[in-house]
């Protein structure tokens, strides 16, 4: 069963400015679906339709079978939303935000109490439940918004950069955090900058760009058809001349650092060789950006002539 | 028949204002009572000793139900406009629009947490006018039913101007340009028989004479108006604008992009 269904999903604002031309994408159940794209192009305007807080121009969705035309109601009880924003109210407690949450949700305080706990102490919140959310720190402040996201046990979980100036060590636990809400079968939508996080979590991906959806596929499919890579190779010693490489484009970046395209038929033995053979030695190396950043790059650049 | 979300969102809001406004007890409680007794030692024990009887009572008597209302409509729309605009402002009124709550209860919750600050306000002001006279209730009725009409009034024009504004400013913009002055002209420290002619028909298309003048009736029965009438044009307003806050919010204006 589809988890959400968009359909020719158009939006143009009051002043003119068009941020979805016609979009269509479709989550299925179970999914961990990542919704991509450069600032502006339409993510969050997309996940303010389906959540009803932006009323669209045109088209449709549907969440669960429910037409948010049709039965929005319906459609809402099976959401739940992760904002970009903190957006709760500054001068109530955490458990006060949970609750009053769980409550618009029409889950008595009783329940709402029995998994704020659960998910506070899951996420290493509950020593600060009767804290007001304004003296939280910007991590505990996003952790937050997931536990009260989370508290009327939404089907579809609706992330909008839910990491964003979060330290690696959490958000490594956020991650972890996340995979097991999706093993445990929830949908999962997730907008993020964070491209590795992406390509971590999700196994199915949307990209938008300047309104338009560019592709909508799998993570491994995807990843699958980037066909070069480029590495960075760190050398023992200094370098002026660019190495002629046989089949491979270098360049350096400075006498020290080498960059080099490798395509996917090539072997990094042969690149080795040669560079063996010039004298050159090889102290470490790295992928230049992890491989959907790479894709993510060029596919968002190639649209930009376009825009 | 209400839904059990909508019974559970409904209390939600309504615990939340109440407990919001608790609170604050400083900004939303006291000022009006440290008011209201400046207004009955200057004007009720002072200056109305000069003035003598109005309709058959003291000065300080006749000023009272006008004081009350004053109070009660003042708080019960300060309460819904910040309250209100604060949510909207903090963009913590998201909460409420994505989750599954009719609109109506979402009205409903703010007006009924509005209108609660707006009652309770108006006993507080009756329990410092007793230590100032005596009152006799002429018409309980009247007066409770008043006194609810004009709160949830209030509190419905508090969610108007809490819909509409951009920034803090606009919140108090109407209170102090245009309700405060109708309030003062409404008929609460006189009657408008004193007025020559214009002035007393002009007086009538002031809304607020009729709240004020029905409470008056409920009190001490006595009114510059015609009872039913004035209960008739309360509650025409009220259903008015209940209805036109309501289109608003289901086209989610100033609340939806």
């Amino acid at each position: 069963m589809a988890a959400l269904t968009v359909e020719n999903l158009k939006k143009t604002y009051a002043n003119g400015v068009q941020a979805l031309r016609g979009i269509n994408f479709t989550v299925e159940q179970g999914d961990f679906f990542a919704l991509l794209g450069p600032n502006g192009a339409g993510k969050s305007t997309t996940i303010g339709i389906i959540t009803s807080l932006v009323n669209k121009t045109a088209g449709s969705v549907s969440v669960f079978g429910h037409d948010i035309d049709m039965d929005l109601r319906g459609a809402k009880k099976h959401i739940g939303l992760v904002p970009q924003e903190f957006n709760f109210n500054i001068f109530e407690t955490v458990m006060q935000v949970i609750v009053n949450q769980a409550g618009y949700y029409g889950v008595p305080a009783k329940i709402a109490l029995e998994r704020a706990e659960w998910y506070l102490n899951k996420l290493g919140l509950w020593e600060k439940r009767d804290t007001p959310t304004r003296l939280l720190s910007g991590g505990m402040k996003r952790r937050l918004m997931i536990v009260r996201a989370l508290l009327h046990d939404p089907e579809l979980l609706i992330l909008d950069e839910p990491t964003a100036g979060v330290d690696i060590e959490l958000r490594r636990s956020m991650w972890d955090f996340l995979k097991e809400m999706n093993e445990r079968g929830k949908t999962i939508i997730l907008t993020t900058h964070y491209l590795e996080e992406a390509e971590y979590l999700c196994r199915n991906i949307a990209i938008i760009d300047n309104g338009s959806l560019i592709t909508h596929t799998n993570m491994r499919h995807l990843l699958d058809s980037l066909h070069t890579e480029t590495f960075i190779l760190y050398l023992e010693n200094n370098v002026h001349d660019v190495p002629q490489l046989e089949g491979f484009s270098a360049y350096l970046t400075d006498p020290k650092t080498l960059s080099v395209d490798v395509s996917q038929e090539q072997q990094m033995n042969v690149l080795f060789e040669q560079l063996s053979q010039q004298g050159i030695k090889v102290l470490s190396m790295r992928n230049k950006a992890n491989r959907l950043e790479e894709l993510f790059i060029r596919m968002t650049a190639k649209e930009k002539p376009h825009d | 028949m209400i839904d059990r979300t909508n019974r559970i969102a409904f209390q939600t809001i309504v615990t939340k204002e109440i407990v919001r406004f608790l609170r604050i007890w400083p900004q939303t409680l006291l000022p009006p009572v440290i008011t209201m007794t400046l207004y009955f030692v200057i004007f009720g024990s002072l200056i109305g000793k000069q003035i003598g009887d109005m309709d058959g009572f003291t000065y300080m008597q006749y000023i009272v139900p006008g004081l009350v209302m004053m109070s009660m409509m003042t708080n019960s729309y300060a309460n819904v406009a910040t309250s209100f605009f604060g949510t909207k402002f903090q963009r913590n009124v998201d909460e409420m629009l994505i989750a599954p709550i009719s609109t109506w209860v979402i009205l409903l919750g703010f007006v009924v947490g509005g209108t609660l600050r707006g009652l309770l306000v108006g006993i507080l002001v009756v329990i410092i006018a007793l230590f100032f006279t005596h009152l006799q209730i002429h018409h309980v009725f009247v007066m409770l039913s008043v006194a609810l009409l004009a709160a949830v009034l209030f509190a419905l024009a508090g969610f108007t101007n809490g819909l509409f504004a951009d920034k803090f400013d606009d919140v108090s913009i109407v209170p102090t340009f245009v309700i405060t002055p109708l309030t003062y002209l409404g008929g609460v420290f006189y009657s408008i028989d004193m007025l020559p002619p214009f002035w007393e028909h002009l007086s009538k298309l002031n809304p607020i004479l009729y709240m004020v003048n029905a409470f008056r009736y409920g009190i001490l029965g006595v009114s510059d108006i015609n009872i039913v009438w004035a209960m008739l044009i309360i509650f025409s307003f009220t259903v008015g604008l209940f209805i036109f806050n309501l289109k608003l919010l289901e086209k989610g204006y100033g609340v939806r992009s």
